[in-house]
């Protein structure tokens, strides 16, 4: 089995340390392997987006251990995480977060610039970039002239734009129609199977679940068992007969 | 890097015409402040500035020019026999009443000369020659001051103190910093319209010989010549700006509104840089989150600081280049030297990347987290 692009152990979050703390999340253990797409599920509160948080090293761990592409990210400073974001880890959020003021075009390489490619080059990835996730004629169109869905899709070229081998999407399809989610998740599947990135996506979606390698439940902060899941999403298993269901080895 | 300050900054232009309004604002407060307060300086020593003299003689404990006391011309001769004296001249300047041809009297301050000797001149005459003076009752003056003095041509006849003047010129750009202008004319002349008696100068202004060390002169004279003072001319100029730049608190009220027009420009970027920041702010958590690293959010902030100055600066010059310009015919002149010129962009620059500060302590505590808030 190849190495996990994102491996966790034990890991536990709490915010305000001390006796009044909040326990986020508590001894979770998951793996995350190249070319799956996984999808974490549960309740408002339940933990999620902190584990994706903590997952693409923007919120540090309380204890425990996160591997990112095998190298141990808890207890990094400050300093040298933002450079581990921009190797390995590309986001996609719920808001698309496009900058208003940039072109399509312009919001790819912008994160090219981050990688220090040059302005040529940039602007020529850009466009290929853009151009696979069919927004080609796209390029000089502003955030506010796209659609919901062109939107997320630029959102994802600019994921894409860093290369990286983790793609963490926050909520991609919550702000879209059903046909302009399942485009987007066809993306992101192909991401991950075609492209080989592990993909990990939060969501409340059960319409997307059906794109799942794995669906993870994480309920009060730890990762639930599996006979959960229909009690939770009773649609489930009539919508997704081929996904496979299984918690973290 | 993509055009992202130029954009931020652009796309809000209510809030880029406030920001620019305040810069422009704060360099013409400066500019003009601080070029009133170069005028000022100017034209507090300008007598002394012009003059030909190395040394300056005064009658003991004279702090200005303008507090001078009179003292024994018999003086001059004891000035001449020190060794290394070149030449030496008489010299009055002194406060008196011009009367008008409508019978209003204004405060002049009589400059008396030696016409020949070039100590002492009148400069920049755009009517008239300096030797004209040595016609009777001839009195230059300067033609900002045409109007107050209820001049307006060569040939005028007035009177100074109950004696006859008659106007053979007016030079231009020679102010006073009091509302006194200069009247030169003849040491006799001056004499007589000042009511000194005729053995009596002001001061006495002193050529050095080439090579000859003017401490000792200065020491020479002060041994020989009994109750003096002996200045260089960049003594006495400097005491005599000193007095009314700062004695008089007049400089300080300048300096003190340029110090405000700072503040000002100051605070009114460092609000519209900030509010434009945390309109922006999560972009800027969004740009953490793909990996940037504080310095390349803390650059697109100064870049859009940076831009600001510049404009702000073309324009506030822009501006205050018709205010100098408009201020030359007036009483008090607002210079703006060139190197004045160019410091004012570096202020500019520095006072904008400074209230940027403000800016890059709101994003250096932006949490990355914040963009998974929906």
């Amino acid at each position: 089995m190849t190495q996990a692009a994102i491996a966790v152990r034990q890991l536990t979050k709490k915010y305000d340390e001390g006796e009044s703390g909040t326990l986020a999340l508590r001894g979770i253990d998951l793996d995350v392997h190249p070319g799956e797409l996984l999808m974490l599920v549960g309740p408002s509160g339940s933990g999620k987006t902190t584990l994706l948080s903590i997952m693409g090293c923007i919120l540090t761990a309380s204890s425990g251990s996160v591997r990112i592409a095998g190298r141990e990210v808890v207890g990094l400073n400050e300093k040298q995480l933002p450079a581990l974001r921009l190797e390995h880890i590309g986001f996609v959020f719920q808001g698309f977060n496009l900058f208003p003021t940039l072109t399509a075009g312009e919001n790819v390489e912008l994160m090219l610039d981050l990688k220090g490619v040059s302005a040529a080059r940039a602007k020529s990835r850009a466009q290929e970039l853009l151009a696979q996730v069919g927004l080609g004629q796209k390029y000089a169109s502003f955030p506010a002239d796209l659609s919901g869905g062109q939107k997320q899709r630029v959102a994802i070229a600019r994921a894409l734009a860093g290369d990286p081998g983790i793609i963490l999407a926050d909520e991609p399809t919550a702000a879209l129609d059903s046909q302009t989610g399942r485009t987007v998740m066809e993306m992101m599947s192909d991401l991950a199977h075609k492209r080989g990135r592990a993909v990990v996506i939060v969501t409340h979606d059960s319409r997307v679940l059906g794109f799942a390698d794995r669906i993870v439940k994480i309920e009060d902060g730890a990762v639930a068992q599996l006979d959960n899941v229909p009690a939770v999403h009773p649609e489930l298993l009539a919508q997704i007969p081929q996904a496979s269901m299984g918690l973290a080895q | 890097m993509p055009p992202l300050a130029q954009r931020n900054l652009f796309h809000d232009k209510v809030r880029l015409t406030v920001t620019l309004t305040g810069i422009v604002f704060s360099v013409v407060l400066i500019v003009v402040q601080l070029g009133l307060f170069l005028g000022f300086t100017t034209a507090t020593s300008n007598l002394i500035d012009h003059s030909n003299a190395d040394l300056w003689i005064t009658s003991k404990n004279v702090p200005y020019v303008e507090q001078g006391v009179a003292f024994s011309e018999r003086k001059l001769n004891q000035v001449r026999a020190v060794p290394g004296v070149e030449d030496a001249q008489k010299l009055i300047a002194r406060w008196t009443q011009w009367k008008r041809h409508d019978g209003g009297q204004d405060s002049v301050q009589i400059v008396g000369i030696n016409v020949d000797a070039q100590f002492e001149r009148p400069w920049n005459l755009v009517e008239g020659r300096v030797e004209d003076l040595k016609s009777p009752d001839a009195v230059i003056l300067d033609e900002l001051y045409k109007q107050k003095l209820g001049v307006t041509r060569v040939g005028e006849l007035f009177e100074i103190n109950g004696h006859r003047a008659r106007v053979v010129g007016f030079t231009r750009g020679i102010r006073s910093f009091t509302t006194s202008p200069y009247v030169f004319t003849t040491f006799k002349n001056a004499q007589d319209y000042t009511g000194l008696h005729e053995d009596q100068t002001m001061f006495i202004l002193v050529k050095v010989a080439p090579g000859a060390d003017w401490r000792q002169i200065r020491t020479d004279i002060l041994a020989n010549v009994k109750d003096v003072d002996v200045y260089t001319k960049a003594q006495f100029s400097h005491m005599t700006t000193f007095y009314w730049m700062f004695t008089t608190g007049a400089g300080v009220a300048v300096l003190i509104a340029a110090v405000l027009g700072l503040v000002v420009g100051f605070v009114v970027v460092a609000q519209t840089i900030y509010a434009t920041t945390v309109d922006h702010i999560r972009e800027f958590g969004t740009l953490k989150a793909m990996g940037a690293p504080n310095s390349y959010v803390y650059k697109v902030i100064m870049k859009q600081a940076a831009i600001s100055a510049v404009i702000g600066y073309v324009l506030g010059m822009i501006v205050s280049v018709f205010v100098v310009h408009g201020s030359q015919k007036g009483g008090a002149a607002i210079l703006m030297p060139f190197p004045m010129a160019v410091g004012m962009f570096f202020l500019t620059l520095t006072m904008c990347i400074g209230a940027a500060l403000v800016s890059i302590n709101k994003v250096t505590r932006i949490d990355p987290a914040m963009v998974f808030k929906g």
